[in-house]
């Protein structure tokens, strides 16, 4: 069997004398959707960002796709093929919506393919990119001028220029309508069907359960489940953190 | 119009301007456009670190005085072609400013700005106090009164100078259309997203101090033949630091442009102040313009040109 391709072993991370992780451990196989809940400030940001290389873990490993990564700045992962979107867009406001995805199509397709990407290849990327999260007719706009949703499109079609392996999607649908939600929810599983891995971290259960394989629970910086959904929320001590005693 | 064909356009039109100021038949002109040029190099050279990656330096006086300085070390040692300690004087700020970006760039915004101010005065009392360069005296630097080809020596540091300011504006405006440019603005952005992206930020950053303050230090180097007297009061003059600011902020930091169009309207006012009216007014006068630009077109000249052709199309 092949390994895993995110193998996370007591991971730990604090600030101060905050402990905002500790001894997370946390296997995502390739091609999963995995959903990763937990109520405001139970670490999920946090053990994204140490996951992608934002923070520095203090103790515990990461692997990734077979090779360490920990101490790795946070744009070798990406070019490893980790992507992130991030849970409040940030887009780069001072480039159109595909300046926005030229940036990582000139920056990480070098680092796996070989050779950078012609102009023309660029060019073809960004239009079938902004093809699949539907912004073809916003190329030459601002990022100040789109919606929410549309922010949000942006913000998974910037992570998948860099052609990743996994995707951590942090929050994608928070603030958006129902039918914006099914909007996001439907893009994030074409992609899951094209073989990319999914890292899912949401508020909004109804998303969760619904597009998650297995979810794994973070409650105070511990890990306090991991299973199929079904399991999950039948589990005490999931049903005492998100309902109280 | 492509890389390789902008450089060279840009060089004819340099020698036609130059050509044009020959046929004034009066080397002030060369005297006061030596200063305008000089200001295009720092403006644009400040321009490739505070416009495209958005970090503010208030210290391009130092990395001038420095490129200046080095051709005084160089003129008592053993003295250089024009071009030679240009070159020199490119590596040492451009080594400088790798050593400042290395020290300084994990901090941000305004703590970045203090820190390049104090780069300035470090570097400043050094040289006060280094009595091979003259120390706080000043040194006197003895230049040939003619040359070969052009006759006037202004003629030839005029020419020396329009040569640099060519090169800085191409490579400022390949850059701006480069990968690199593309990994400048993600850094002025949102590094963290430029990160995630796969932007390698510190290095980048560590090219754009390195670049910018080369040109920088090669647009000192001629001064000590131009000016022929040098102290480091007027080496470090803080109107260095205000004009690479303000000429950039003033014609547009977004582009290539801006600097460039910022630096002769700004430049070319100052050497008339200076001559109809008096030099002291020359601060007075970026400070005024600053201020009524900031007001009345934060994003430049550039910026308002921009705004009005678009308005007049939608």
């Amino acid at each position: 069997m092949a390994p895993p391709l995110l193998q996370v072993a007591d991971l730990g991370k604090r600030f101060g004398g905050f402990v905002a992780l500790e001894a997370i451990n946390l296997t995502v196989e390739a091609g999963e959707r995995v959903g990763l809940i937990g109520p405001n400030g139970s670490g999920k940001s946090t053990l994204v960002n140490c996951l992608c290389g934002a923070l520095a873990n203090d103790s515990g490993t990461v692997h990734f796709d077979g090779r360490a990564v920990d101490g790795m700045a946070a744009h070798r992962r990406t070019r490893l093929g980790m992507a992130r979107s991030f849970q409040l867009p940030r887009p780069f406001a001072g480039l159109t919506v595909a300046g926005n995805l030229r940036v990582p199509l000139l920056y990480t397709a070098a680092h796996r393919g070989g050779a950078r990407l012609s102009a023309v290849a660029i060019e073809v990327r960004c239009a079938e990119l902004l093809q699949l999260v539907g912004l073809e007719d916003k190329a030459g706009r601002r990022p100040g001028d789109l919606t929410q949703v549309e922010m949000r499109k942006l913000e998974l079609a910037r992570a998948m220029a860099a052609t990743p392996k996994l995707l951590i999607a942090d929050e994608a649908m928070a603030g958006l309508s129902h039918v914006e939600v099914d909007d996001i929810l439907a893009l994030l599983l074409r992609l899951n069907d094209q073989g990319i891995t999914i890292i899912l971290i949401e508020h909004i259960m109804r998303a969760v359960m619904g597009f998650s394989e297995r979810l794994v629970v973070l409650v105070a910086g511990r890990k306090i489940a991991d299973g199929t959904p079904q399991e999950v929320i039948r589990h005490p001590e999931v049903e005492r953190a998100y309902l109280g005693e | 119009m492509s890389n390789r064909l902008f450089l060279p356009a840009a060089l004819a039109f340099g020698l036609i301007l130059f050509g044009a100021c020959r046929a004034v038949h009066n080397d002030y002109v060369f005297f006061a456009g030596y200063v305008v040029l000089q200001y295009v190099v720092l403006a644009t050279a400040w321009n490739l670190l505070g416009g495209y990656t958005g970090y503010v330096n208030f210290g391009t006086a130092a990395f001038f005085a420095l490129g200046a300085y080095s051709t005084v070390v160089l003129h008592k040692l053993f003295p250089l072609p024009i071009p030679a300690l240009m070159l020199v004087g490119g590596l040492v700020s451009g080594i400088v400013g790798l050593g400042m970006g290395y020290l300084t760039l994990r901090l941000r915004g305004v703590f970045f700005s203090i820190a390049t101010l104090a780069l300035a005065v470090v570097a400043q009392t050094l040289i006060t106090n280094w009595d091979f360069v003259g120390g706080s005296r000043g040194v006197y630097i003895v230049r040939p009164n003619e040359t070969p080809i052009l006759g006037s020596y202004v003629q030839y540091l005029f020419l020396a100078m329009l040569v640099l300011a060519v090169i800085a504006v191409a490579t400022a405006r390949a850059i701006e259309r480069s990968r690199l440019g593309y990994g400048f603005a993600a850094i002025r952005d949102d590094e963290l997203a430029a990160e995630a992206s796969g932007v390698p930020t510190l290095r980048l950053k560590l090219v754009a101090t390195t670049l910018s303050g080369a040109f920088m230090g090669m647009a000192g180097a001629p001064l000590p033949y131009y000016v022929t007297y040098l102290d480091p009061a007027s080496g470090f003059s803080l109107a260095y630091a205000v004009n690479a600011i303000a000429m950039p902020l003033i014609g547009g930091t977004a582009n290539w442009v801006g600097p460039l169009v910022g630096a002769v309207f700004l430049g070319t006012a100052q050497q008339i102040a200076t001559v109809t009216i008096e030099s002291a007014l020359n601060l007075l006068i970026v400070g005024l313009l600053l201020v009524g630009f900031v007001i009345v077109a934060p994003n430049g000249i550039v910026g308002l040109v921009h705004g009005r052709a678009r308005g007049r199309s939608s």
